[in-house]
């Protein structure tokens, strides 16, 4: 059965009441993952927004066991606790790395490439909200060309993210796939998937960020679905080397057309000194990836 | 430390075997039965994780063996494992300590029994895989409990002493040995049964256990000030869970003495004391040094004492908890304390000097102290040289000046 919004389980396991920011994309993802993997897991969390939302001892907003690891460490604090129920036999339990993209593709990405290699068997999240927001905004290997950050203080950074989710399929990774904090029940289907799957298994989440990116509190849904409609993010997976676009990427594909990423890039203050030369750099980056999964998709 | 009244004394049936230490570490984790080993190659302790992974490859030990791409990943490794409640090793020297030096914090933090064999190595720059002591001396304000080896039985028994110790206080536990000099040399090293191992250490009790049934979030954000839970309790601020740590290092002493004690009850060699004496009854002069080197220093007390100097040994075994009251004991009727160290703190002398200076000020002790520097990056120190250090240290009694600013160092500048 299909999951929707009205047989979703109703069960919490993020509880009311978070440090997050106000409109924060990461609170929705983190309360429909734990939805999906129904409490039965250990999460690993480095520091990142994350910390910020599970609290400060001894109260946290959240009701299934943790353990904070530094920042570098996420994807070996996952293969420790993985290597520790192993070796007492304990079963049943699934391990779920969750890190930012400063926590992915910066710092920890060695100890993540490393249990990935070693096939790992655990969830690895990155909810990527494109720069250091729990720092204060400052540029990350996620943040995109022409956005202004902390870092990037002027100008605007000078060089486009890099694809994190492709540099993790080229693990062979049983399961890749890309989800959305504005499609929650694509994310949780995917984390389900996830779920009943042996291995390494990664899942991008984007997670627009209202304070980071400058845009109102109130449209961090409708940012995330012009990001997607405009294919700045896809929503897509890939199982055992199949890949499949999901959601509004599917339809998006369906349908055949992208909105201008003119028109996601300009309704974000972080973008305001975005030159023309870049957008048309950003939107040629987008055309050419977006060709390229939807011949994949064909196949 | 109570002693189980069930514990009887075993007919030692230990199997002696010609050991290198890197080799008597690994022994001391198989025999350890340690659950999770998480490691990184560097020379000199790559024989250290070659070997563990032969024990788990070839059946000989029930472990998981994970293979990390760094000590960073070695150390997160062996610390997530053990808050689930695994008996958890790794062993690394150097720049591997270094890099280790976040995660040695976090698992002293999280009080958790881990044990780490920390084959002494210099630490570049320039590159330098020989040995020497300023990689662990490094880490000395981590919080974890060091240990050095004298030789390799010493190594053996250390590693097995330690999970004993880290998992009756909670605090980390790392085992020191020289680098080449102990790692590469062999020796003929008494290795205990299986069946003798397990009557004297007991299986791994998590103070905390990781159950969704009852979900405990490990490490949090913790403010400076107590603050209260859900139900109203006043629960510690990051401030007490330092100072317990602190506690915990302080009162280990009487646990390490106590399962030293116990393993030498067992086992036929007693780990009862902080540091090793070696005619101390009667010297007035007393050279400390620490590792390998404090068989050395034995050598150069012969010879002193052929030369009619009643010279005595003091080798630290224990460095941290650094046992005081037991140095200023031992060292009460000293007129001059020649103390050499294989590290140095920049700027100011050997970590081995301050700390027994620091033990000897106002407890009415009144020697010369002498320190010197030695050793660094397998400069070879024979003991004709610390013999000589001493000797040149002999017209200090007479000049009446107890301390010095600043060590001396035997190197050719």
């Amino acid at each position: 059965m299909k999951t929707n919004a009205v047989n979703l389980t109703e069960t919490e396991y993020l509880l009311p009441g978070n440090r997050l920011c106000a409109g924060c994309a990461v609170s929705l993802a983190y309360r429909h993952i734990l939805k999906a993997l129904e409490g039965q897991a250990i999460a690993t969390v480095p520091a990142s927004c994350l910390t910020v939302l599970h609290g400060m001892y001894p109260i946290t907003a959240v009701n299934v066991p943790c353990v904070n690891t530094p920042f570098a460490s996420t994807g070996a604090s996952a293969t420790g606790l993985v290597a520790g129920l192993k070796a007492l036999g304990k079963k049943g339990l699934t391990v779920l790395a969750i890190a930012g993209d400063g926590g992915t593709h910066d710092i920890g990405i060695q100890a993540l490439s490393g249990a990935a290699e070693r096939r790992d068997d655990f969830i690895y999240i990155c909810y990527d909200n494109e720069g250091y927001m729990n720092t204060g905004n400052q540029r990350s290997g996620s943040t995109p060309l022409g956005a202004i950050s902390g870092t990037t203080p002027i100008l605007g950074k000078q060089q486009n993210q890099k694809d994190m989710t492709a540099i993790m399929e080229a693990h062979g990774l049983p399961y890749v796939a890309t989800a959305n904090a504005s499609y929650p029940l694509d994310l949780y289907e995917k984390v389900r998937k996830a779920r009943s799957i042996e291995g390494t298994r990664f899942i991008h989440v984007f997670t627009p960020c209202p304070p980071g990116w400058g845009f109102p509190l109130s449209d961090t849904i409708r940012i995330g679905q012009l990001a997607v409609q405009t294919g700045w993010d896809m929503l897509y997976e890939v199982e055992n080397g199949v890949f499949r676009l999901t959601s509004a990427s599917e339809s998006t594909a369906r349908r055949g057309n992208l909105r201008p990423l003119r028109e996601y890039l300009m309704e974000q203050g972080r973008f305001r000194n975005i030159t023309e030369e870049q957008i048309d750099e950003l939107q040629d980056w987008v055309n050419a990836r977006w060709q390229r999964c939807l011949k994949r998709a064909a196949k | 430390m109570k002693r189980s009244s069930t514990l009887k004394k075993v007919d030692r049936k230990a199997d002696i075997q010609i050991l290198d230490g890197n080799h008597a570490a690994a022994h001391g984790a198989k025999l350890s039965r340690v659950q999770v080993i998480a490691a990184y190659p560097i020379t000199p302790q790559s024989p250290v994780t070659e070997t563990l992974s032969e024990f788990v490859e070839g059946g000989d030990l029930n472990a998981e063996y994970i293979a990390v791409e760094s000590e960073h990943s070695a150390l997160a490794v062996c610390t997530s494992a053990s808050i689930v409640g695994a008996r958890t090793f790794t062993a690394t020297s150097s720049h591997g300590l270094a890099y280790m030096h976040e995660m040695l914090h976090w698992v002293a933090g999280t009080r958790l029994p881990v044990v780490l064999a920390c084959v002494n190595r210099a630490i570049g720059a320039p590159w330098n895989v020989l040995n020497d002591q300023q990689d662990s001396i490094s880490q000395r304000d981590t919080g974890w409990i060091q240990i050095y080896a004298r030789n390799n039985q010493e190594i053996l028994d250390s590693v097995i002493q330690a999970y004993k110790i880290a998992e009756s206080v909670y605090v980390p536990v790392m085992v020191c040995y020289d680098g080449y000099v102990l790692s590469h040399t062999e020796m003929p090293v008494a290795v205990p049964s299986q069946d003798d191992m397990d009557r004297f250490l007991p299986p791994y009790k998590p103070h905390t256990v990781l159950d969704p049934a009852d979900p405990k979030n490990y490490n949090l954000v913790t403010l400076a000030n107590p603050r209260v839970n859900a139900e109203g309790v006043l629960c510690h601020g990051y401030m007490e869970l330092r100072y317990l740590l602190q506690e915990a290092l302080q009162h280990s002493r009487e646990t390490i003495a106590g399962v030293g004690r116990e393993f030498g009850e067992l086992f036929g060699r007693s780990y009862a004391n902080m540091f090793w004496e070696d005619r101390m009854d009667d010297a007035d002069i007393v050279i400390v040094a620490m590792g390998s080197l404090a068989m050395e220093a034995i050598v150069a007390a012969n010879m002193l004492r052929e030369k009619g100097h009643k010279a005595g040994v003091l080798g630290l075994r224990v460095f941290r908890p650094f046992p005081k009251a037991d140095v200023v004991k031992a060292l009460s009727k000293s007129r001059l304390v020649v103390v050499f160290d294989k590290n140095v703190s920049y700027g100011s002398e050997g970590a081995t000097c301050s700390e027994i200076k620091s033990a000897l000020y106002g407890s009415g002790a009144n020697a010369v102290i002498r320190n010197f520097i030695v050793g660094l990056g397998g400069r070879d120190i024979k003991a004709r040289e610390l013999a000589d250090a001493v000797t040149k240290s002999l017209p200090s009694l007479k000049e009446g000046v107890l301390n010095r600013e600043y060590p001396e160092w035997i190197c050719h500048i």
